[in-house]
């Protein structure tokens, strides 16, 4: 009888290990489906536009909603040219403020300084863009963007690049207030991976007399270089896919300017400002497709990201 | 000349005094940001906001309908969210050391972490909104959920790795079956990593504009209905703050306050509260 109970009452907790141990599989399997039901719907959504224009989407600047004429080139350049000044900007930034933190700041300031940064991440993406576009953009126009077209646009190659009217909103500001946004990713991850170098490495560069300096720069930098190589991705990651603080700021002009003093669009600000107002299943489609554009770029930059701070990571349990 | 000794040390003395200005740099855009937010905002948090709806242009009015919407959807969104998170986070921790499930899903989780949140609202947009033929409360909290998932994951996982596995060897020792065992000892030891994580996730979606965009979209009257369009302060912000009206604007600038406010005191909250838990061990 006891024997006949207790045999019972093993056979349910297996049964309710086995039913726990599917439902954590299951929820992990939703994340993968999550992912697929996200391209899938991508990909249908954007069909009309996909069949009417094929891969000229990609290389046509028209953006002519009463003719029904779409092509993504002005806003792909956009999210590019934005997110590329933001890591012009971000990594030397990043990498300073890394550097203050992991090996000149006093013991007691780390923690506060390191929760400052963070808190620069922690702010709303839209306050960025109200932030930019009342204080810093007119800022920006009386007082710089002056003085980049007096001494940087007469220079030769670069200067048309950083010529036109000083109107404080374009691709220069939104890419300033992406660098400011990325700063925290990128300085967080450094200062994860720096933190990784085993302190008999530095210890012995110092020993042998070098500067804080070269042991940062020889030591330190080429040992990690993978994982600072993936932290700068996963800014550029979050770069290309920002939204609300670009579209304050950036113009929304869908034109193709070839300076950067002038408006221009980027992939997710031209969704924001057009997605909710779009009449016609042409218009809906083509911003689908952007959309799944901007997916599919940020998603390699984001796989190429972790995967290098996957290979660093390895090197720490060897 | 300088000697090399000399040209070393001032190389040193240079990089290290512009890494103390990239610190300032940082730190001085957190503070301007903030200060103009004060500014800006101060004036607008009167009792008016938190107990009047958002007014037409011209007219006097509150933040209370984008306010209870806000806390709704976070809220539901958090409620959706959490519970598959946790759940995942915990297989990939503990029945994840074998198979092919558990790297990829890491991976994607990852990956979705820093998606382009604009794609989500795209995503609910298409898969939701389409089919019931207007936005929603509910499109809204699921679009928001989506994004609570990842983060959750990530947090369960990470503060599972941390709990000693002698922790679970002496459970199972005493004959608890795995279930007891995760349940009652592995996740309860990690269970104040995990609360930090679900804060996270809440500061990180009470903030989110995008995915509302094309789901919960706006309203301007008091709704209670989640099948109807809903305010919300993101959305609101946005609206008033690109508006030509100067009221609009004020309103949004006391939103920006007041949304700024309540994400960057839950991240504090959050990692004081981790730290001070970890302290213990």
């Amino acid at each position: 009888m006891q024997t006949l109970l207790r045999e019972a009452r093993l056979k349910r907790q297996n049964i309710l290990d086995i039913v726990f141990r599917n439902m954590t599989r299951v929820s992990a399997f939703a994340v993968l489906a999550l992912l697929t039901a996200i391209l899938a719907s991508l990909v249908i959504g954007s069909m009309p536009a996909i069949k009417a224009f094929g891969f000229n989407f990609l290389s046509s600047s028209e953006w002519d909603p009463v003719n029904e004429n779409f092509g993504a080139l002005v806003p792909i350049i956009g999210t590019l040219a934005t997110a590329g000044i933001a890591l012009v900007i971000a990594i030397p930034v990043s990498f300073g403020i890394a550097l203050f933190l992991t090996e000149l700041s006093p013991q007691w300031m780390r923690r506060p300084l390191g929760i400052a940064v963070e808190l620069l991440a922690g702010i709303p993406s839209i306050i960025y863009g109200m932030w930019g576009l009342f204080v810093f953009a007119p800022l920006f126009a009386d007082h710089i963007e002056p003085w980049i077209n007096e001494h940087i646009g007469p220079l030769p190659m670069i200067g048309p690049y950083f010529s036109g009217p000083p109107m404080g909103i374009g691709i220069l500001t939104a890419g300033i207030i992406l660098s400011i946004m990325v700063i925290p990713f990128i300085t967080s991850v450094m200062r994860d991976v720096f933190d990784v170098v085993p302190t008999l490495l530095k210890e012995s560069a110092y020993g042998l007399g070098s500067t804080t300096w070269e042991v940062m720069w020889r030591v330190v930098l080429p040992y990690t270089r993978i994982g600072v190589v993936g932290g700068v991705m996963l800014g550029l990651g979050r770069a290309l896919g920002e939204t609300m603080a670009v579209t304050f700021v950036i113009g929304n002009a869908n034109e193709l300017s070839g300076s950067l003093l002038m408006p221009g669009n980027s992939i997710s600000s031209a969704l924001a400002n057009e997605f909710t107002e779009a009449v016609g299943d042409l218009y809906t489609a083509s911003l689908v497709e952007l959309g799944l554009i901007l997916f599919f770029i940020t998603f390699v930059v984001l796989s190429i990201a972790r995967f290098m701070l996957y290979k660093l990571g390895q090197k720490e349990g060897h | 000349m300088f000697s090399l000794y000399n040209r070393r040390r001032l190389i040193n003395f240079i990089s290290l005094g512009v890494s103390i200005l990239a610190m300032l740099f940082g730190l001085f855009w957190l503070g301007w940001i903030l200060l103009t937010l004060l500014e800006h905002g101060l004036p607008g948090l009167t009792p008016a906001l938190f107990s009047k709806m958002t007014p037409p242009p011209g007219s006097d009015g509150g933040l209370l309908n984008a306010i209870a919407g806000s806390l709704m959807m976070t809220v539901l969104g958090t409620l959706i969210g959490t519970p598959i998170g946790i759940l995942a986070g915990t297989y990939l921790a503990e029945f994840g050391q074998r198979g092919w499930l558990a790297p990829i899903t890491r991976f994607i989780n990852d990956v979705l972490l820093s998606a382009p949140s604009i794609v989500i609202g795209l995503f609910v947009y298409e898969v939701y909104v389409v089919h019931v033929k207007h936005f929603s409360g509910w499109a809204g909290a699921l679009a928001l959920s989506i994004i609570v998932i990842p983060v959750v994951i990530r947090t369960t996982e990470n503060m599972l790795r941390l709990v000693p596995n002698t922790l679970r060897e002496a459970a199972a020792a005493l004959g608890a079956p795995q279930w007891k065992v995760i349940n009652f000892v592995t996740l309860r030891a990690a269970r104040a990593g995990i609360i930090t994580g679900i804060l996270l996730a809440v500061a990180r979606i009470s903030g989110e504009t995008a995915p509302l965009l094309f789901t919960s979209l706006n309203n301007q009257f008091w709704n209670g209905d989640m099948d109807k369009p809903m305010a919300n302060l993101p959305v609101v912000i946005f609206q008033f703050a690109m508006s030509p009206y100067e009221d609009w604007q004020h309103l949004a600038w006391a939103g920006a306050l007041l949304i700024t406010f309540s994400v960057l005191t839950l991240n504090i909250v959050a990692r004081v509260m981790f730290r001070q838990n970890s302290n213990h061990h």
